[in-house]
């Protein structure tokens, strides 16, 4: 589904992405581990569009299509959808108001007729209880006032009302208590189908233990410098960043 | 003074007949009023309070005056019919500058009959003050700012009739009391009117005044509010503009607070050609709340300034104000706020914010908020902000398949939001968020008919 | 008790208000043509320069007393002032020797010894006493460098080139009633030239001193930061204890090239008049920078004590793209003093960045206000300000204002602007008197550490001073 080849990315000329290679299949999922800096935000960054970052180099293509010539919202509508690490406060616009915009302009882009009003509240219960997101923070402005559990709660209720093909998970676990681990990660597991795939970006092995990915890859200084099956994520827990950094001879 | 001397003229032609088609209690001040004008002249943006908004070239058009008071062979009564749920208002109109009668119409209903028998007035001013001379005579010109400001002399000199409201000690009007000022004429035409709105200890009254043009000619209307608020009184003032770019619109709102007294000023600007409010609140009377809150948007190459004084003359009195632009096109937005705190105003706490949002390079924003303070014992603050939409904000809506254009007009309604949620009467506040949203996505038309009540 | 801190303060109060018994050379009292051409002959002026002052003199025959500021000013007799005093001695001492020892014990009484062993290191001094300048220190150190740091005077006559690319190019005569006047009578200062690439070793500064009775002192100071150069620079003023009113009425021009950083530091404490306001000094002053070059940098930083009244508005003009102007300010009055004062930053160049701090503090039945401008010009594309005003209220007969102006003509900049107004927090001094420390202690502290994110702008020495300041010139104003 989603094939990236050699990207290059960078930030105000600071190249950040050094030619990245990946291919992620239906039903995978994949982990994206590496220390600070390396590069791991930029590339969900890049993925859906955030207009900070420059491509300079490279191809990604999701289903076929040119991810890098869609606009931020038709990568969303094509089924991409990103987990904030650090998810924006709305102050005024109520999430009712914005999730009912945001279903409805996928619809559309589907051809399907814009949901109605009791049929749209009917799904956002269902989708509450999947995260057990308080019923108050609904009705309240997106993110605004929310722990930071409750706003990475709320990313993971936010995939489940658009269901995307591709889910990327940009450090979800940060900032978070053990059962608001738990429940992001059950959230997550209960969504997984043989058709998405996920990728899960994070810097500790913590949230593996939940969401087991099926491989594991480690970036830095804006490449992919390794990748094997969930047991290399154990493997740096235990041996830290500086083996990676030894055995590239640094 | 060449403007100046158009008008001069008139009043030293006609001056009598102005007087003869308007009440004793009005004409006492007239000539005086006159007099001040003839030295003062329009305000010019030499002035400071007037820098930015030309006010004076906007006279230089040949505006008929209707003094001979001629009625309008329409009946808005009949052309604007309440059709909102819930809205449910007493309904009362100015055309141009008169008072509009209707026969059949909600002045002879029976809820206003009700009213009458608890002592309430309700109507014209001129025939009010023809009425009750004593009791108009007591308020009428007595707060608003005849003395240095050219354009309040004039409409003083020139005003002939408007809209009077007495509410009686502790008599409460549940149903909000609605005011359309509609502009309606064949060819360019002046309205000159003047308000007066009296609440007494304990009274309780919530009025929206609303500005429509109905025409294609030039109009300019200059109106005076004056607003006594008794001990303990509850008042809430509403206005809502939505007139189209040639109108001229200058409204000057006076309103004096005595003890314990509530009032909530909130006025909305969607679609105007050139408008300068002038909003002045004294708090004379200690316990006194106020909250002052406005709203404009604009593009094409409207004008809105809203020039605000909120006045601290006792101790332990609480104001808060709040004004946001957004502003499109080659708009200009002018907000002057100024709150003084008087010597021996002990307690006071007054805050004021103004934030803008522009969103073209050729709008242009002139913020001055101002705090004068005299007393040591305060908490005083203000803020000022311009800026644009939060390209975090932006970039999260999108990654949520929100097309650009819907995520901006989403945030812009966000960004009004505080203002709007500041309006206490449920039908009217869903009201003004629809109306606001389709003033973003452009459906709304400029004025052609009541809004409030009929799309 | 209130009474005795009252007392006991107030005797200390202002400790620069002796007057030097030395023989002046004063010209007639007055003001027109004569005047001025008198000026200029004893300063031995080209004749440009007398032009300039003659065309300002007409000028500002044409003008009248600015009033729109938030101050109470009493009618200026324009014809009873002294426009030029010197002190009587060598025109021109070539070294220390030849200078009249009673201005020597003068100023090392201010504190600024003029013997440059003596001197602070890393300080040059021009030490300006009316209407010249009586002596600029480690003149020769810093030549070696190729920075030209001499009096007004002594600059018209060794740079004229200099002087005539830059007089006025910030502040034309034409800018101000004040400005004007200047322009037309104005006496020495200080003149200030960094080459290009020279980061100047020492801080550089001007000591003003007003001593004859009746004068007027009308300073003119240039500094021009060539490419890639920083020099950071201080004023220091005081005058004598006298009961009539005096006038300063300075300008102040700054040109910053590509790069170039200045520093601007002054703490001003003018003689303020006594407890119930009378005498004291009108202080009217012009300053403004214009940063020209891209990258340039200027920092106003003003410790504002002094004065019967002050009109001050230290501006940026920020041309060069990403320049930036800072502004940090602390502004105290008491007993009746009068202050309008402020900034004014005009953002002209893309992504130019200008930050305004402005700490009020008025006590006895002084007015302290701020005013300021932020202008962004329609192509100033990234433009971004910040502006923070607080004002600290202590006693209830004074009064602390806030008049910002914002100006937006861009739709991607940013302008933000905050102010509270506030009194003295009770609770602090209450927890302060719980640990023994009384109430004037308190109050300098508490006053010191609301101001210090302006003081620790200044420099070290300056900083010690300023925070002394603040102290004495609130002491008497809480019970």
């Amino acid at each position: 589904m989603l094939e990236i080849k050699n990207l290059h990315a960078s930030i105000n000329g600071k190249e950040i992405l050094k030619g990245i290679n990946l291919t992620v299949k239906p039903g995978e999922i994949h982990a994206i581990m590496g220390p600070n800096g390396s590069g791991k935000s930029t590339l969900s960054s890049v993925l859906t569009g955030n207009p900070a970052f420059q491509v300079t180099e490279g191809e990604v293509h999701f289903y076929g299509k040119n991810l890098l010539e869609l606009s931020p919202e038709d990568r969303s509508r094509e089924g991409v959808f990103l987990s904030f690490q650090y998810p924006v406060e709305i102050p005024g616009v109520s999430m009712v108001n914005f999730m009912r915009t945001a279903v409805n302009e996928h619809r559309k882009y589907k051809g399907l007729d814009p949901m109605s009003a009791s049929d749209f509240l009917k799904l956002m219960r269902e989708k509450k209880d999947l995260v057990e997101l308080d019923n108050k923070l609904a009705n309240r402005s997106v993110n605004e006032g929310f722990s930071g559990g409750e706003k990475k709660r709320n990313e993971i209720f936010q995939m489940a009302m658009l269901e995307p093909r591709l889910s990327i998970l940009d450090e979800t676990d940060s900032g978070l208590d053990i059962d608001a681990l738990r429940i992001v990660a059950n959230g997550v597991n209960k969504l997984k189908s043989k058709d998405n795939a996920s990728i899960v970006i994070t810097h500790y092995q913590r949230l593996l233990d939940y969401i087991v990915p099926d491989f594991v890859h480690v970036l830095y200084k804006g490449r992919i410098v390794k990748s094997a099956g969930k047991e290399l994520a154990l493997e740096l827990e235990e041996k830290g960043y500086d083996w990676i950094k030894k055995e590239l001879g640094e | 003074m060449e403007i100046e001397q158009s008008y001069i003229k008139i009043y030293k032609d006609f001056g009598q007949l102005i007087k003869d088609n308007s009440a004793e209690v009005m004409n006492r001040e007239r000539d005086k009023a006159f007099a001040r004008f003839e030295e003062l002249g329009f305000p010019t943006t030499k002035l400071e309070d007037y820098k930015h908004t030309d006010i004076r070239s906007r006279y230089a058009i040949d505006f008929g005056m209707n003094i001979r008071r001629v009625e309008f062979p329409i009946n808005p009564y009949s052309v604007f019919k309440c059709d909102v749920p819930g809205i449910n208002s007493h309904l009362f109109f100015i055309v141009n500058d008169s008072f509009y009668h209707d026969p059949q119409g909600d002045t002879t209903n029976k809820e206003i009959e009700d009213l009458i028998s608890q002592g309430v007035l309700i109507g014209s001013l001129k025939e009010h003050a023809e009425k009750q001379p004593d009791l108009v005579a007591k308020y009428y010109g007595k707060a608003a700012n005849v003395q240095n400001d050219g354009s309040v002399a004039f409409n003083a000199a020139f005003a002939q009739d408007g809209f009077f409201l007495y509410v009686p000690k502790n008599v409460v009007i549940e149903k909000p009391i609605q005011l359309i000022n509609v502009m309606r004429a064949t060819t360019d035409t002046m309205a000159n009117s003047r308000n007066l709105i009296v609440l007494e200890e304990g009274a309780k009254a919530k009025f929206l005044v609303c500005a429509h043009t109905m025409d294609a000619c030039n109009f300019l209307s200059n109106r005076v509010t004056e607003v006594f608020v008794g001990k303990n009184a509850s008042y809430e003032h509403y206005k809502l503009e939505n007139t189209s770019y040639n109108m001229t619109n200058i409204g000057s709102l006076y309103v004096e607070q005595s003890e314990g007294s509530n009032v909530l000023v909130n006025e909305m600007t969607l679609h105007n050609g050139f408008t300068r409010n002038n909003i002045c609140i004294n708090l004379n009377g200690e316990h006194a709340e106020a909250l002052l809150c406005g709203m404009a948007i604009g593009d094409k190459e409207e004008l809105i300034d809203n020039t605000t004084a909120i006045n601290h003359n006792v101790s332990h009195c609480h104001s808060k104000e709040l004004y946001k632009y957004v502003l499109n096109d080659k708009a200009t937005g002018v907000f002057a706020g100024r709150i003084l705190v008087k010597q021996d105003a002990q307690k006071t706490e007054a805050y004021q914010s103004n934030k803008n949002l522009c969103a073209t390079k050729d709008a242009h924003v002139y913020s001055k908020p101002q705090l004068e303070i005299y007393a040591d014992d305060v908490k005083c603050s203000h803020g000022a902000t311009t800026g644009q939409i939060d390209d975090n904000a932006l970039f999260y809506m999108r990654s949520r398949g929100i097309s650009e254009r819907e995520a901006r007009m989403l945030l812009m309604l966000a960004f009004t939001n505080d203002v709007i949620e500041n309006i206490s009467v449920e039908a009217l506040k869903n009201r003004i968020h629809l109306l606001v949203e389709k003033r973003f996505r452009g459906e709304l038309s400029k004025c052609a008919g009541c809004i409030i009540c009929k799309e | 008790m209130e009474e005795n801190i009252v007392d006991k303060v107030t005797q200390g109060e202002y400790k620069y208000g002796f007057v030097t018994d030395i023989e002046t050379e004063i010209i007639p009292k007055g003001l027109n043509e004569d005047i001025i051409r008198i000026i200029s002959k004893k300063k031995e002026e080209p004749d440009w320069l007398l032009d300039l002052r003659l065309k300002a003199y007409r000028h500002w025959c044409t003008l009248k007393m600015p009033h729109w500021a938030h101050l109470n000013i009493p009618e200026i007799d324009y014809q009873n002032i002294y426009y030029f005093a010197a002190p009587k001695s060598n025109p021109a001492p070539k070294d220390l020797s030849e200078v009249d020892p009673e201005l020597i014990k003068t100023f090392n009484k201010l504190g600024i010894p003029l013997e440059e062993q003596k001197q602070l290191s890393g300080m040059a001094v021009d030490a300006v006493m009316d209407s010249i300048s009586v002596k600029t220190t480690y003149k020769e150190n810093l030549a070696e460098l190729g920075i030209i740091f001499c009096s007004f005077s002594e600059a018209v006559r060794d740079y004229p080139d200099l002087v005539r690319q830059y007089f006025g190019s910030v502040v034309p005569y034409t800018d101000n009633f004040f400005a004007a006047l200047n322009s037309a009578v104005f006496s020495d200062g200080s003149f200030i030239y960094i080459p290009k690439g020279v980061r100047c070793p020492m801080e550089l500064s001007t000591y003003f001193r007003i001593n004859a009775a009746q004068t007027g002192q009308f300073e003119r100071t240039l500094i021009i930061a060539d490419d890639d150069s920083y020099v950071s620079y201080l004023e220091g003023c005081t005058a004598p204890m006298r009961d009539e009113n005096q006038l300063h009425a300075a300008i102040v021009e700054l040109v910053v090239h590509d790069r170039a950083e200045i520093k601007y530091s002054t703490v001003q404490n003018w003689y303020p008049g006594d407890k119930q306001g009378k005498g004291g000094i009108y202080n009217f002053v012009t300053k403004r920078a214009l940063c020209k070059g891209d990258d340039s940098k200027i920092s106003w930083t003003q410790v504002e004590t002094g004065s019967a009244i002050t009109w001050k508005y230290p501006s940026c003009i920020l041309m060069g793209n990403n320049s930036v102007g800072e502004f940090y300010s602390v502004a105290v009055t008491n007993n009746y003093q009068q202050a309008d004062t402020g900034t004014k930053m005009i953002h002209i160049g893309k992504n130019t960045k200008s930050h305004v701090v402005s700490k009020g503090i008025s006590a006895g039945h002084s007015q302290n206000s701020y005013r300021g401008l932020v202008k962004i010009s329609q192509k100033a594309d990234g433009a971004r300000n910040f502006s923070q005003c607080d004002s600290l209220l202590l006693g209830d007969k004074c009064g602390a204002h806030t008049f910002p102006y914002m100006d937006i003509h861009n739709d991607t900049a940013i302008v933000e602007h905050e102010a509270t107004t506030s009194k003295i927090n009770e609770d602090q001094i209450f927890y302060c008197n719980q640990r023994g420390i009384s109430n004037e202690d308190a109050v300098g502290l508490i006053v010191n550490g609301y101001a210090k994110e302006v003081i620790n702008k200044l420099p070290m020495e300056f900083a010690v001073e300023a925070q002394k300041l603040l102290s004495i010139s609130l002491e008497n104003s809480v019970g």
